[in-house]
């Protein structure tokens, strides 16, 4: 299992190394590896049909209680189904759809490291490793969207979708640290027995907030969905992969695992169904006002999210159930919807729906498939949208008072993404073929086979329900409700209100399609609106916060290091001052002194020479070399004082920095006065005042008393446990190992700091000087 | 620099620092010393050279960029700290050969993290002074 989800981060890693010999040949490979751990995964349905829930355990930083734990059961293997098989499709239509793209190796790498993290998430039974894949989608998907890295729109896009995802992730990881505190543990597993104190606790308000921002943000719920229509700037397989099938439904999977946890009180389904409401309302109302393909299944993607949130919020089985069914029908038509986008896209070169016609006539295939994905976005009988439809509408109507508005809210959405759905699925192949289009031609089956695909199993799906109904949905609505009622899908419910309702949805949704045509006039009309749009508010929010932050700096950073030196010594002055005032306990034992030696007096009186020399010398040489006899006369302490490891260390960085300085300064025009007597005098204060301090600081650390344990337990073991005596080296190698592999990664990234620092020439033109 | 004593002994100086670096390195772990001075003194030893004959004779002599050090070092102490992964011990746990080396003394998987930074702080310190003189 562990393999399984790490496959998608060992490909990735060795995608740059060996498509550089197989430049061609390879792109058709990559397929495989989504669909071997789909066909792998296949294999796990009928274990979780009987057996309900296998765990797998990898131990991690078990000190810390973070496991990489899996847990597949209904619910995960649905997403782990959908995040492969949707992969195959996605990873063998990119072979043609990027054909011949300079970067072609690194979008593939980028998107099985996806394939990766999404998984994980998935899987995760630990809630702090799921977090972690969690931002890694959030990474991936930052890389992804940005794909076309030198289109500044692009860039913006995925700017906006990593910081509210990446914001999301961080409140989410506080609402996992609270609830391992509330519950005392991080497995979900364990979590769940504890679930009622997990209720009942005062934090429990606080955790669901903080969960259902991170939920939120990652599903594009209102008000954070503004960055998925941005999103759309990524490559179509992106868009279909990540931001209609997968991804953004890791935030639905959040909600759903967390139902039997944290579910069925008034807070969480209140919040979940109005915001849900919102969501699915406002989105789909805002996708009939698109013209952009694209931005249409951008705007029904979000509704259908909501619909999904709502559905979660309401909490009955029935309506568990809907989600459930809806997650997959959504994930098979939305996809086909997208991949369709990307066909038209790729041979006709326009998105603008009120253009595009008639294009059956050049690629049939495309065609059906469109029809039958915008059919089951429609819920037309024998598709699997119908059946979800009709199961939801059956959740809201046992509402009892809310019945009737929720009902009316879901109808009204399903109405509007009925359009959405025609206009992205039928409309750009019915009528005739306007000639701007006729150079289009039949696409390579690599494009067209994936969305037929798709399509053919949402009307596979739903003709033959029960095909699907024991071996993966009852067992996705166990794991979502932890109920044990047995389910029934149906495709003939008989005569009642619910059949009603969708007959009404479907004819007043084909008028709508027949009387409302797609056009610039529509959207403009939005426009208007923008000002109080969230988008805009948060967007204004963090110019804001940008041009303050450039205020500050400037005001701070002015590019004096005399200043910088200046600023940092004077805050800690004042900070350590008042600190000071409050208390100073010095206390010296002037028995325990041990006699100044001559060879003592003697360095102390090279050192304050030294000073003197360096303060008063007009030559930067001298007053370096001086800084540098001050630096040596330390060391000599540090022998005197047996630690002789830290006096090799000092002297050779006193060395270097001397000989560092000399190169510099030998180019340096010779000195003049710059500081006039008011800035030396206030330098002088400053420099006095801060030693004084310091001084004052060493001398109380004396009063604390010196807990020798730990060097004592280091000095003791160095030799047995480490095998060397010299403890130091022992703490920096073997004790404190990590500590000094992390230095050495910080000190890589400060050479790199300086050197691209020093390279970066901002004003090219001063080469000829 | 143009003294000529300067240049000789920077000559001399050069190869007896470096060795005597390695050895400051290798005895890290008995005696005070370690990759991190033993690759401060390095640098220093080629930054000597490069006051006495310029900064294109010492790169000249290093032949490759001494940036590529750093990664070399970085994966001398991963390597060394993931090593225990494959005896089933947990990470960064010493390892360690049975019998002393000749010279050398007891080699571990220690020795080898200790050059790993040894490696890295040759390679960024000289990254950043040659980057430094380069441009000013």
């Amino acid at each position: 299992m562990l393999v399984a989800v790490v496959l998608g981060f060992i490909f990735a890693l060795l995608v740059p190394f060996f498509s550089r010999f197989t430049k061609r040949a390879i792109s058709l490979v990559y397929p495989l590896i989504p669909l071997f751990l789909f066909l792998y995964f296949l294999g796990f349905l009928e274990k979780i049909k009987s057996e309900g829930q296998i765990l797998f355990h990898y131990n991690w930083v078990p000190s810390l209680g973070i496991d990489l734990s899996f847990r597949l059961d209904g619910l995960s293997l649905l997403f782990a189904l959908m995040i492969t098989g949707i992969g195959t499709l996605v990873f063998a239509y990119t072979a043609n759809y990027l054909k011949g793209h300079q970067y072609l190796d690194r979008f593939y790498g980028y998107l099985s490291m996806f394939m990766a993290s999404m998984l994980g998430v998935v899987l995760s039974d630990n809630l702090m490793s799921m977090f972690i894949f969690w931002e890694l989608t959030s990474i991936s998907s930052y890389f992804l969207i940005g794909f076309n890295n030198d289109d500044p729109a692009s860039r913006k896009s995925a700017l906006t979708a990593l910081s509210i995802t990446g914001f999301g992730g961080l409140v989410m990881l506080s609402g996992i640290i609270l609830l391992q505190v509330v519950g005392g543990s991080y497995s979900f597993t364990e979590l769940l027995n504890s679930s009622e104190i997990i209720k009942n606790s005062n934090s429990y308000g606080w955790i669901i907030a903080l969960m259902f921002v991170g939920a939120f943000t990652k599903s594009a719920q209102f008000p954070f969905h503004f960055w998925l229509p941005g999103a759309m700037k990524a490559p179509t397989p992106v868009s279909t992969y990540l931001h209609s099938a997968t991804m953004v439904k890791a935030g639905i999977y959040l909600l759903a695992r967390f139902t039997p946890l944290l579910g069925d009180t008034i807070w969480w389904n209140s919040t979940l169904v109005t915001v849900g409401a919102i969501t699915m309302v406002y989105a789909a109302i805002h996708s009939v006002f698109r013209v952009d393909l694209k931005g249409i299944l951008a705007y029904s993607t979000i509704s259908a999210l909501g619909i999904l949130v709502f559905l979660i919020g309401i909490g009955t089985e029935k309506s568990l159930l809907a989600a459930g069914i809806f997650i997959l029908a959504h994930a098979l038509y939305k996809a086909a919807l997208f991949l369709i986008t990307g066909i038209i896209d790729h041979e006709t070169g326009s998105r603008d729906v009120s253009k595009l016609a008639g294009l059956q006539k050049v690629m049939m295939p495309v065609a059906i498939a469109g029809f039958l994905a915008a059919l089951s976005s429609a819920g037309l009988p024998f598709l699997l949208g119908f059946i979800s439809k009709e199961v939801m509408y059956e959740a809201t109507l046992q509402l009892g008072n809310w019945a009737l508005i929720l009902t009316a809210l879901a109808v009204l959405t399903k109405i509007l993404l009925l359009v959405a759905g025609f206009w992205a699925g039928i409309k750009p192949f019915t009528g005739n073929l306007p000639s701007e289009f006729n150079k289009a031609h039949m696409p390579s089956p690599l494009l067209w086979v994936p969305p037929l695909l798709l399509g053919f199993l949402s009307l596979g799906f739903g003709m033959f329900p029960f095909f699907i109904q024991e071996s993966l949905i009852q067992p996705v609505f166990s794991s979502i409700s932890g109920s044990d009622t047995t389910i029934e899908l149906k495709l003939w419910h008989g005569f009642n209100l619910v059949l009603l309702l969708s007959v009404l949805t479907l004819v007043s949704g084909g008028l709508l399609y027949f009387f409302l045509k797609p056009s610039k006039a529509l959207i403009e009309k939005t426009f208007k609106f923008e000002v109080i749009s969230p988008q805009n508010i948060i967007e204004n929010g963090s110019n804001l916060f940008g041009s303050f932050a450039r205020f500050w700096t400037r005001f701070f950073q002015n590019g004096y290091l005399r200043n910088y030196v200046i600023t940092i010594l004077a805050f800690l002055t004042l900070l350590m001052a008042y600190r000071l005032f409050g208390e100073v306990n010095i206390y010296i034992d002037w028995e325990q002194i041990s006699t100044v030696s001559y060879y003592e007096a003697i360095v102390v009186l090279m050192m304050i020479i030294s000073i003197i020399f360096a303060i008063s010398t007009n030559s930067r040489t001298t007053a370096i070399v001086a800084l540098g006899v001050v630096g040596f006369a330390n060391c000599l302490f540090f022998i005197f004082y047996s630690a002789p490891d830290l006096a090799m260390t000092q002297f050779s960085i006193d060395t270097l920095t001397v000989l560092l300085f000399m190169l510099v300064l030998v180019k340096l025009p010779k000195n003049k006065s710059f500081s006039s007597k008011g800035m030396k005098f206030r330098d002088a204060f400053l420099s006095l005042t801060f030693g004084v301090l310091i001084a004052i600081l060493t001398l109380e650390v004396f009063e604390e008393p010196s807990s020798s344990e730990v060097s004592k337990y280091f000095a003791d073991n160095a030799y047995l446990l480490a095998k060397g005596r010299n403890v130091v080296n022992v703490i920096l190698v073997d004790y404190r190992g990590f500590d000094t592999m992390i230095e050495t990664v910080v000190l890589v990234i400060a050479a790199a700091g300086v050197f691209s620092l020093m390279k970066l020439d901002l004003n090219p033109s001063k080469k000829d000087l | 620099m143009k003294s000529l004593i300067f240049k000789t002994a920077s000559s001399y100086l050069l190869p007896l620092l470096l060795l005597f670096s390695i050895f400051i390195l290798l005895r890290g772990h008995y005696l005070p010393g370690g990759g991190f001075v033993g690759g401060l003194m390095a640098s220093i030893a080629f930054l000597i050279h490069s006051f006495a004959f310029g900064l294109k004779e010492t790169q000249s002599i290093i032949k490759i960029n001494p940036g590529y050090l750093m990664p070399i070092g970085l994966a001398f102490a991963v390597g060394a700290a993931i090593a225990p992964f494959f005896v089933d011990a947990p990470l960064l746990k010493g390892l360690w050969f049975e019998e002393p080396f000749r010279f050398i003394g007891m080699v571990g998987s220690a020795l080898i993290f200790d050059i790993g930074v040894y490696l890295v702080v040759i390679g960024a310190t000289l990254t950043i002074i040659f980057s430094i003189t380069d441009t000013v």
